[in-house]
């Protein structure tokens, strides 16, 4: 009893104040490289040249618009689209087909589940760079780099993906569920359409959002596989601003900067806190 | 007839619905892997050039990649560096946080928007941060330097990117700066995950908040710890977008990444493709050794024996049917 009433009252000052000073400094490093990134956007290369940090948006934001525009390199809207394509090309296969294939581990018996899914868990940390040379050829003589498509299919098999569902499966399916569907003459893959997937709402919703992040962000892939710049996604393309002839243009490269990072920001912004409770469902058991 | 309908065997949706992913696992994963290991066995150098294979020495390029050129080692010495300065302090102010944010005894305000804000870096473009530090510690001005002349003076700007170990730094600072936010939210949620009847029985018994941490929540998140350390190990050794656009593996090959060397052997200029794919394979060896220890680790010990049983059940059923 004694223990529990000291426990309360216990807010020990020397210890929150560090606490706090930590933990606020932590956030400001978090935020201010984005900060710096937006201010400067607005402002023109001569006003970064003479003060590089800054609390007070410049007036140059249309004014490095139009260069970046002039310079016809950097294309943000082309970027933006093909990512978006991409992104959500390999966001709807993987979801659809994990599940899919996690629908077969959980309720069916066959043969051979147990070891294919040993063989999932033994794929799972594959990078991608041990497939990138071979991958590459292949595509190269078969004339499909700078195929959009050849981003998007290797998605149909995402093995961490398969995984995370059947995990989740294996806690909410009920199989008297899939019976009684049976009975009523539905069709093996209608019940997974329109049964089973609803039911995985949940894990589809935190799957999609990593999913889809992660696929807007890949660099190595797309780097080898796309050449030319109508097909760039927006981490290519973002590379051109290290070229030279932004050497000397501050103000265009923070601009170009916040047109890939803003809406990754924003989109954060409104689902932190699902993306974060899903990092924290991502790691094992304690 | 009828009734017979009742008992349809319901095994061939197993297969089939596994197909798609076989399907796409051979053509996108498994075909390339092996070409690749193949190609790491040939003359294959520049794009039309055809493959022969090295039939009087296949190891030749295993053993150029490894022991005769020193670029290879260096990259492996400096991704392993460049990952262990990340890892060090990224674990320590994870479980620093942690610590703090699990504590039931010290009532912290503001902990989900703590926890939001210092896991924002981490779903930012890689690509795009890269560069943005690379304009930050510009010369002969950037943000960075805009302080130093404020501390110290005009005239001491410094070129933080021709320096080496500075450099190194900085890529290691980035990582750093990227992942401490998910481990500790890794963490957190380990930690919460723990029975919170130990921590009052230790409460009641007088331990401190030092031996609480030490003695009860570390070796309860044992496994996840070692998780986090092989995820992070994994991802380290691939690391490639940051080193490349901070300084393009320079200065002086100092951030010369593993995964870099092999962009660079295969895909800028040289088409050295039989190089590359030696060395990715020699990659992909390391990866499965440490994957293999995760995989060892994270084993759940009480479903392993359940699937023994279940395994031993099934052949006792199989013997039985067989006898009758």
């Amino acid at each position: 009893m004694n223990s529990k009433k000291v426990s309360k009252a216990e807010q020990p000052l020397s210890l929150m104040i560090p606490i706090y000073v930590v933990c606020i400094l932590l956030a400001v490093l978090s935020i201010a490289p984005f900060w710096i990134m937006i201010i400067n956007a607005t402002r023109s290369t001569t006003q970064i040249q003479a003060h590089a940090i800054s609390f007070i948006p410049g007036n140059a934001l249309m004014n490095n618009l139009e260069k970046i525009q002039d310079k016809d390199m950097f294309k943000p809207l082309v970027g933006f689209a093909n990512s978006a394509l991409i992104s959500v090309g390999v966001t709807v296969l993987a979801l659809y087909f994990s599940s899919l294939t996690a629908y077969a581990l959980t309720a069916y018996e066959w043969k051979l589940r147990e070891s294919f899914f040993s063989m999932i868990m033994g794929v799972m940390m594959i990078p991608s760079t041990v497939t990138t040379i071979g991958f590459y050829q292949a595509c190269y003589r078969l004339g499909l780099d700078n195929n959009r498509l050849m981003l998007i299919l290797p998605a149909i098999a995402s093995p961490m993906m398969v995984f995370f569902m059947r995990q989740y499966l294996q806690a909410s399916l009920q199989i008297s569920i899939v019976e009684s569907a049976r009975i009523d003459g539905a069709k093996e893959l209608q019940i997974f359409n329109k049964i089973i997937l609803p039911i995985m709402k949940p894990a589809l919703a935190t799957q999609a959002i990593f999913t889809f992040v992660s696929s807007w962000n890949n660099f190595f892939m797309p780097l080898v596989l796309l050449t030319k710049s109508e097909k760039y996604t927006m981490p290519i393309m973002v590379r051109l601003l290290n070229g030279d002839s932004y050497k000397t243009e501050y103000g265009c490269v923070y601009l170009g900067l916040s047109m890939t990072v803003l809406p990754l920001i924003l989109v954060y912004m409104f689902l932190s806190k699902y993306i974060v409770a899903g990092v924290a469902l991502g790691g094992v058991k304690g | 007839m009828q009734k017979k309908r009742g008992v349809v065997d319901y095994t061939k949706y197993g297969y089939l619905f596994s197909i798609p992913f076989m399907v796409a696992f051979l053509i996108f994963t498994l075909y390339p892997v092996l070409y690749t290991c193949y190609i790491g066995f040939t003359t294959k150098q520049g794009l039309i050039s055809e493959a022969n294979f090295l039939v009087d020495d296949p190891f030749k390029n295993f053993r150029e990649v490894l022991f005769e050129s020193t670029l290879f080692r260096l990259a492996l010495k400096n991704t392993v560096a460049i990952w262990i300065v990340n890892f060090i302090p990224q674990m320590g102010l994870a479980l620093l946080l942690t610590a703090w944010f699990t504590d039931n005894r010290l009532r912290i305000k503001c902990k989900g928007f703590f926890k939001v804000i210092f896991y924002l870096p981490n779903i930012i473009t890689m690509a795009s941060v890269a560069i943005l530090f690379r304009a930050f510690f510009g010369y002969p001005m950037g943000p960075v330097n805009d302080i130093v002349t404020k501390i110290k003076g005009p005239g001491s700007e410094i070129y933080f990117l021709i320096k080496k170990t500075t450099t190194r730094n900085i890529v290691s600072f980035i990582q750093f700066w990227m992942w401490y936010g998910y481990t500790m939210v890794q963490l957190v949620s380990g930690v919460l995950g723990i029975d919170p009847s130990i921590f009052e029985a230790a409460e009641i018994d007088g331990a401190n908040r030092l031996q609480t941490f030490f003695k009860i929540t570390i070796p309860s998140i044992r496994t996840i710890l070692l998780f986090t350390l092989v995820t992070s190990l994994i991802g380290g050794l691939n690391m490639f977008d940051i080193p490349m656009l901070l300084a393009n593996g320079g200065p002086d090959n100092a951030t010369l990444t593993t995964n870099l060397y092999i962009y660079n052997q295969a895909f800028s200029g040289s088409y050295k493709y039989n190089t590359a794919a030696a060395a990715s394979m020699i990659m992909f060896t390391i990866i499965v050794v440490c994957s293999a220890i995760l995989f060892y680790c994270m084993r759940d010990k009480d479903e392993a024996e359940l699937k023994k049983l279940r395994k031993l059940e099934r052949k006792e059923q199989r013997k039985a049917m067989a006898g009758a």
